[in-house]
């Protein structure tokens, strides 16, 4: 046991969940006094002593049910499976059914295609989770096509399962069956229920296609393949879909925290002179002993920000979580102005007042502000020298600007000479770059030629980068 | 040889003998919190019944009216132990957490002695005298470690605190102990459960973390919502408060700012029995939204929802 909790350990280090040595003691300590053939108590108490974050949790759900699956390695069968089917205990009668239809792993069983949708669509109408297991065995046997020892995740078996099965139809059937008798909120109900059992359909076939991975290729090799990024590490400018909704869900509790933390460090941070009003008062009850200093409350004065953000195709997301972060916390700065270009600029300030979410009017940028001028291929020297014909009045010894993009110029002239008067006028310049620094001036990105007028080039490629850089403004 | 965690605390802190355990096994947690009519899910019967066993602080996190602090006064019922409450806020210090020198009196007391002619020696009695505990007025933290009946220390909203404060909890969260510059260290009389809670506004620091078990209480799934309803409120029926289950988690899947929370859920079923009602009809589901929702913007975002017709599912 204490092998494999320590490879599990060493497994979730290396997906980039923290695990420090005298969590890892608890763990084993926890191991002692619980029950081990319970898989359910096994898995929340891995998760208690090891796991501190609750973003972290979907990852050690993933290498929990890889590292301790039914069928792994022998040694952990001895451990968990003295007891029978450690599911068991949770659900019933499922295991001994469950494991005779998982068979052999991909051979095609007896059940004709017919038979099989039934067996689906019953289970699903039913909520059954004997059958659903059942039925999810069934499916990837027939469907998943898995071939021993290739060296993929599980995300194509699971592909084409889901392609075969058509699980629109079947959900749409149990939407229809379900609120036949009812009135509109009946009906929906009805939808989110039947979205709901299919959603657990699909969660049971990527189980079972994880199980047989593990089977054919040994936990650690597979823990490998499916190892993802956490949501703060992931690379901003490649992100697929699934991971920008991700990032999109990571952002808001991040701008929160930000601008919590942000708030209590200026009110704490410096104790301002000594209130002798209130340190007097406060003696009376000392018999005029001034035990207790009372201090004055400080009044730093708060920066202005100006962000010019290149909003074309490849850094556009980049440039909205900025964006984003910057107005969620603008209560920190005694001004924000926002700015955004392609080969034209344009100033979206107002689209963020009076607007309670900066996610609606970061959505608005793309239809409502005026970026193309040309052919829409980033310029930046047309937009800095726009920007400073048409607003370097407005910037102060107080301004702090901030430049987002990758500096990838198109060719164009650079006009970096612009960006030394804004630098001259303005209390600081920093560009923020999402590109790796190894990208860095190859092809037609000139960040070279800028860098000698900002303070900083920073490389923010990640949303931890970027939380750090703006939490360090005020 | 390996100690049992309990017992090598117990030689720590210089007890005479392992206080008992207060739960025998997860399935004991789970009834007797049910008896005490907290509707624990497998994770939080686990996670107790560790804590109870490793004698580790417990930290809590989740959305707000999840059961958090419910479950800490819950343990304290079920365990028969007399709760202790720290409510933690911003500005939070030593001596409303831990423990104050009770200035009024020490100067009373210096005050009386004045009369005599005092010397060299008898300002040192003095001084030892005033630094006694009869000097010292004992808050949350330190109540729970003097305690000698069993106690459970609930530290709520923790994140509340700055960063620096934390810090105080550290002592007490691995030793169960507070040190007293002038009195020396003083040493809990038995073992008490402590759980803390969080909001998370903001990130709690490794150390704090590291030294507690971490438990996340998410929204409850249909079937368990459906019989916290059952348990907690009286006369409604199964069919109900199915439904209510139902309809509170479709309401949790559309985007709104605030998710409607369990404890909103309860009020909203209370509602409902007042209203005599026996099933939910459209009506009712949006006239009596704004008990469930907080937001302007989400009551409306929420009635466009319901009553809208079937959307193809994509």
């Amino acid at each position: 046991m204490l092998n494999l909790l320590t490879d599990f350990v060493g497994e979730l280090r290396a997906a980039g969940i923290p695990v420090s040595m005298s969590e890892h003691v608890d763990a084993a300590r926890a191991m002692e006094v619980i029950d081990l053939s319970d898989r359910a108590l096994v898995r929340s108490s891995l998760a208690a002593t090891l796991v501190k974050d609750g973003d972290h949790l979907p990852a050690f759900y993933t290498a929990f049910e890889i590292f301790f699956s039914t069928r792994s390695a022998d040694s952990v069968r001895e451990l968990l499976d003295e007891a029978g089917d450690e599911d068991q205990s949770i659900e019933g009668g499922a295991g001994a059914e469950g494991r005779g239809a998982r068979g052999e792993g991909g051979a095609a069983s007896e059940l004709s295609a017919q038979e099989l949708f039934d067996l689906i669509y019953r289970a699903l109408r039913d909520g059954n989770r004997a059958d659903l297991r059942r039925a999810a065995g069934e499916a990837v046997s027939r469907f998943a096509g898995m071939e021993p020892g290739r060296p993929v995740g599980g995300t194509y078996y699971l592909y084409r399962t889901l392609r075969s099965l058509d699980l629109e139809t079947l959900e749409r059937r149990l939407t229809i069956r379900a609120s036949d008798q009812g009135n509109d909120l009946e009906e929906r109900l009805a939808r989110d229920e039947a979205h709901a059992r299919v959603e657990a359909l699909k969660r049971e076939i990527e189980r079972v296609i994880r199980e047989r991975l593990v089977e054919d290729r040994g936990a650690e090799a597979l823990a490998r393949s499916v190892r993802r990024p956490l949501p703060e590490d992931l690379d901003v400018m490649h992100a697929n879909r699934e991971e920008m909704a991700q990032l999109e869900r990571a952002l808001r509790p991040l701008s929160r925290k930000l601008a919590v933390r942000l708030a209590r460090r200026r009110r704490r941070r410096h104790r301002g002179p000594v209130d002798l009003r209130h340190t007097v008062r406060r003696s009376l009850s000392t018999g005029g002993v001034p035990l207790d200093l009372r201090f004055k409350p400080p009044r730093p004065a708060k920066p202005e920000i100006v962000v010019i953000a290149d909003v074309s195709g490849s850094v556009a997301s980049f440039a909205r979580f900025t964006l984003h972060l910057v107005h969620a916390i603008s209560s920190q700065f005694s001004k924000v102005r926002s700015f955004v270009f392609i080969d034209g600029l344009d100033e979206v300030t107002e689209l963020f007042e009076g607007v309670d979410d900066p996610a609606d009017a970061v959505a608005r940028i793309n239809a409502e502000a005026d970026v193309v001028a040309f052919d829409g291929h980033s310029d930046y020297g047309r937009a800095l020298l726009t920007f400073h014909e048409s607003f370097s009045e407005a910037l102060t010894r107080r301004s702090t600007v901030l430049v987002l993009g990758d500096a990838r110029n198109n060719y164009h002239q650079a006009h970096a000479e612009v960006l030394a008067d804004v630098r001259y006028r303005a209390k600081a310049l920093y560009w923020l770059n999402p590109e790796p620094e190894s990208y860095w001036n190859s092809g037609d990105s000139i960040i070279a030629q800028y860098a000698p007028y900002c303070d900083r080039v920073v490389e923010c490629r990640t949303l931890r980068q970027l939380e750090a850089f703006v939490g360090g403004l005020t | 040889m390996k100690l049992d965690p309990r017992e090598e605390l117990a030689q720590r802190l210089g007890l005479e003998h392992v206080p008992p355990v207060h739960f025998d096994s997860p399935a004991d947690v789970h009834a007797r919190l049910a008896a005490a009519d907290y509707l624990s899910d497998e994770a939080i019967a686990s996670v107790t019944y560790l804590a109870d066993r490793l004698a580790k602080p417990v930290l809590i996190e989740g959305p707000a009216g999840t059961g958090k602090t419910a479950l800490a006064q819950a343990v304290a019922d079920a365990a028969g132990a007399r709760l202790i409450r720290l409510q933690c806020y911003e500005g939070l210090d030593e001596s409303k957490a831990l423990y104050e020198w009770n200035y009024r009196k020490q100067l009373l007391r210096i005050q009386a002695g004045r009369s005599d002619e005092a010397g060299v020696e008898e300002w040192t009695a003095l001084e030892e005298d005033i630094f006694a505990e009869e000097f010292l007025l004992t808050r949350p933290l330190l109540e729970a470690i003097r305690a000698t009946d069993p106690v459970v220390l609930l530290i709520d909203e923790v994140d509340r605190v700055e960063l620096e404060t934390e810090a105080l909890l550290l002592e007490i969260l691995s030793e169960y102990q507070v040190s007293i510059p002038e009195l020396g260290t003083m040493r809990a009389h038995q073992i008490p459960m402590v759980f803390l809670t969080s909001n998370n506004t903001r990130e709690l620091s490794e150390a704090l973390k590291r030294r507690c078990l971490y438990l996340h209480i998410g929204y409850p799934t249909v079937e368990r919502e459906r019989d916290i309803i059952l348990q907690r409120v009286p006369g409604i029926s199964r069919a109900l408060a199915e439904q209510i289950a139902r309809v509170v988690r479709s309401l949790r899947g559309i985007d709104l700012k605030k998710a409607p929370s369990v404890s909103e859920t309860l009020d909203w079923a209370r509602t409902l029995v007042v209203l005599g009602r026996e099933e939910i009809g459209n009506e009712d589901a949006v006239s009596t939204l704004h008990i469930l929702l907080k937001y302007q913007s989400d009551i409306e975002r929420a009635t466009k929802e319901l009553r809208a017709g079937p959307r193809t599912v994509a």
